[in-house]
């Protein structure tokens, strides 16, 4: 039987709900050897249920899975694994004290762990597909990219057929993306079936065979990537045309808010993470930040919001130097922080408090008396969930079962409603889909108007551009130049990245 | 002198040894099992009434490692099947183990005819130390290594097999990523709910044998209520003194069980000091081994990542 003659994975009629939630429902789905798929859709769409049914770690409710032509019931991960299924998660699964070298092995057959052959055979295996791995090293000393790179291993090793990336690229630079691509198209020519999850356009268009489009829990339509194109697949995924401009509305009477002076920041382990930055943020304007990840921007917002001690140097908040100020008496002056980190849960929300309990951690102080008044923090969590569309089962519903987007939107939320005069953002849209990243924009420019000044730490260049009025790009925590987004290009915001000092060109005044 | 505090430390030792081996098979597979002191008292009572009934060492061993693996199997059965609070329910395994091993002793007592329990003399002769032939005549090693009980070599090499079993066995790698991240585990194709239950069980069974060394050896053969008295909650603080590590935990056990004995052998025309000031140490030490290992921020030296913790594959 030739492998043209049946599919790797025939989905028919997956439904499966999570209490009144219906997460996929009455799913048709089919994907070929030697052919990639891409799974389109917005968050809470349904994609990642969907793939954690195929992988084990969920049960369809209802419908029926053909794996080569034969119905098969996968109801645990091992199943799935011996069926030749591999999935790489998202959130990696990986544990974190164990060297590479273990997490490849583990859960495999075999009695004995003997380390030299073992290390060999990784070795091979990591050489047959161009994949760069240190037996040896700790998963808590790799970078995202290394980590990604141990899961596709992983599942490698086990020898996965059928391949499902959960966002793969979300997390990777965009050379770090044209790598796994091509380790893509490697294993899709050795006669793999890769599917890959993803919302974003252009890498869809780059490495799939076909895309099928998933919206509020089922499959919309399924199109071959050649005969499509970025416009018909935003349609498809969010429902109905939509405006891929971001609008940037002028504002008048701007002065200076915020005045870093001289700031030098030495992180926890000696290092510098920022060297001398000057700059300005006013009120009414967007000063967008560039950088590869990593160059300062943490370090800038933590000082900012008071997290962490500058070595020298000011910030000067209405003539008044807020270094030294705790967090609290930061807030109090009116600078609102919503820093979003790569886990979405770590610094803003309590993930398993509902949202309720989460507005009310930035207002209980207000709150006189012993006893706390929650309905204040119910009517503003109902006005949220109104007014940015949060897709949420209720209030009470702890928000670490949201989807990514909805987290998002309940911090961001929170953070604008405490009505600052400084909003630090970094990376407000980063996992987010279109239709979502576009109302934050859309919450950022309505507080621009209000003639709140907002630090936008970004990391899609073509974003910032749209977005912000002026651009400051940091490289190796050092400040490369702040350029007027009007005028500049992609290009030369690129070269400041990589470290090339613009004198003089502030448009500042 | 200082030969004897040495035997007698490693003797005072050995059910610290089972109830932190014990510990460490339940917290490397995730599970806090507050439970040690009672899974040691039900194996105190087992142990000691099998062999008073049978005369028999082996019979003995053998119930006090299924009575510790009742207990555990007890806390399983809450914790990992229906996900209840593991420190709940090790606290209430602990006063349930405490409560029905002294109700058996004391039934036992009152129905007996000098009441009074003692071992017979078969199993006293069983249970009396073992002069390893050749090796025990050696100067100073030989009383040192070669002259103890037949629970002493057994807890030795019960540790040992542990700590092959967690760093060179595949099965042992799995039950350590369970611990660190079953989410991780289970995505691997590990069956969690299975390894977590052996490990578990096992890990019981194995401090049961700690409370039989209690009941049978500690009081001479007699029984006396409470025969575990506290041991098994300073096994709980030991797992942290040894960093996790069966082989680690060998040394830690003599070390604690040296502190325990300490107010006998130290020469009080010296200085006298309060015995509470001894019975003290041993925790002051955990304290300090707690205060270093959080300074030294090792990764590896620390507690399973996810012990505490029960897993839910479809929790969100």
């Amino acid at each position: 039987m030739k492998t043209n003659d049946y599919y790797a994975i025939e989905l028919k009629g997956i439904t499966k709900s999570f209490g009144k939630v219906i997460a996929n429902e009455d799913i048709n789905l089919e994907i070929k050897y030697g052919e990639i798929l891409a799974l389109l859709g917005e968050n809470g769409s349904g994609k990642t249920t969907l793939m954690n049914i195929l992988s084990g770690i969920y049960y369809a409710d209802e419908g029926t899975i053909f794996i080569d032509g034969k119905e098969v019931s996968i109801t645990n991960p091992h199943e799935a694994i011996d069926l030749g299924i591999g999935m790489i998660h998202q959130h990696f699964k990986l544990v974190e004290v164990f060297s590479s070298m273990d997490n490849i092995v583990l859960g495999t057959k075999g009695k004995y762990v003997k380390s030299s052959a073992l290390k060999e055979e990784v070795l091979n295996m990591s050489n047959k597909f161009g994949l760069e791995i240190v037996p040896d090293k700790k998963i808590y000393d790799m970078s995202v990219s290394e980590k990604q790179t141990v899961e596709i291993m992983k599942v490698l090793y086990r020898g996965a057929k059928i391949l499902i990336l959960d966002e793969p690229t979300s997390v990777l630079t965009p050379q770090e993306i044209e790598k796994l691509f091509i380790i893509l198209r490697k294993m899709k020519e050795q006669g793999n079936a890769i599917i890959i999850i993803t919302h974003k356009l252009h890498e869809v268009l780059a490495i799939s065979d076909r895309v099928a489009i998933l919206r509020k829990g089922k499959v919309v339509d399924t199109v071959n990537t050649k005969e499509s194109n970025e416009k018909q697949l935003t349609e498809l995924m969010v429902g109905r045309p939509i405006n891929l401009k971001i609008s940037r509305p002028e504002t008048k009477k701007r002065k200076t808010v915020l005045k870093v002076v001289d700031l030098s920041v030495a992180n926890e382990d000696g290092t510098i993470g920022l060297n001398n930055i000057n700059f300005k943020l006013k009120s009414g304007e967007i000063l967008g930040v560039a950088g590869v990840a990593g160059s300062g921007q943490r370090e800038l917002c933590e000082t900012i919001a008071g997290l962490m001690d500058a070595k020298t140097g000011a910030v000067l908040y209405n003539k008044e130097n807020i270094i030294g100020k705790t967090p609290d008496e930061i807030i109090n002056l009116g600078i609102s922080m919503s820093f979003v980190p790569e886990d979405r849960l770590g610094m803003g929300l309590v993930g398993s408090m509902d949202m309720v309990d989460n507005m009310l951690l930035k207002s209980y102080k207000k709150n006189k008396g012993a006893i706390i008044d929650k309905k204040p923090s119910r009517k503003l969590a109902e006005e949220l969930i109104d007014k940015l569309s949060i897709t949420t089962p209720g209030v009470e519903t702890p928000v670490r079962m949201l989807s990514g987007g909805n987290v998002q939107k309940v911090l961001l939320g929170r953070e604008i409603e405490s009505e600052p005069n400084v909003l630090i953002t970094a990376y407000p849209v980063r996992g987010l889909d279109i239709n979502s990243s576009y109302i934050i924009y859309d919450l950022l420019n309505e507080q621009k108007k209000k003639n709140v000044a907002i630090l936008f730490i970004g990391e899609d260049l073509d974003v910032l551009l749209e977005l912000s009025d002026r651009i400051m790009v940091l490289c190796h925590g050092e400040l490369m130049g702040i350029v007027d987004a009007k005028k500049t290009t992609k290009e030369e915001i690129g070269l400041m990245m990589a470290g090339r000092k613009m004198e003089g060109v502030d448009s500042d005044e | 002198m200082f030969i004897k505090f040495l035997i007698a430390a490693v003797f005072a030792g050995t059910p610290l040894l089972f109830g932190t081996v014990g510990e460490i098979m339940n917290e490397k597979a995730g599970h806090l099992n507050l439970g040690v002191e009672g899974m040691m008292a039900m194996g105190a009572c087992a142990g000691f009434m099998a062999g008073f009934f049978s005369n028999n060492i082996y019979i003995a061993l053998l119930a006090a490692f299924l009575a510790g693996m009742l207990g555990a199997l007890i806390y399983a059965v809450l914790t990992i099947t229906f996900m209840a609070n593991q420190n709940v329910t090790g606290l209430t395994l602990t006063i349930f183990g405490v409560g029905i091993s002294n109700f058996v002793g004391e039934f036992m007592l009152v129905n007996s005819a000098s009441s009074s329990l003692k071992l017979p003399e078969q199993i006293t002769a069983q249970i009396s130390n073992i002069n390893i032939p050749g090796a025990s005549t050696i100067p100073v090693l030989g009383p040192l290594l070669f002259q103890y009980n037949i629970f002493v070599y057994l807890g030795v090499v019960i540790a040992i097999i542990c700590g092959i079993y967690y760093s060179r066995t595949k099965t042992g790698l799995n039950v350590r990523a369970i611990g660190e991240n079953p989410g991780t585990a289970d995505a691997a194709g590990i069956k969690v709910t299975k390894l977590k239950y052996i490990n578990v069980l096992i890990g019981g069974g194995i401090c049961g044998i700690g409370g039989a060394y209690c009941s049978m050896i500690i009081n001479g053969g007699v029984w006396m209520n409470n025969p575990v008295n506290g041991q098994g909650w300073i096994s709980v603080a030991l797992v942290i003194f040894a960093t996790w590590r069966p082989l680690r935990a060998i040394l830690g056990s003599f070390i604690f069980g040296a502190f325990n004995i300490l107010k006998y052998y130290f020469p009080k025309t010296i200085i006298t000091i309060p015995n509470a000031f001894y019975d003290m140490l041993p925790f002051v030490i955990t304290a300090l081994v707690l205060v270093v290992t959080s300074i030294r921020k090792s990764k590896e030296n620390s507690q399973p990542a996810s012990c505490g913790v029960n897993y839910f594959r479809e929790e969100r």
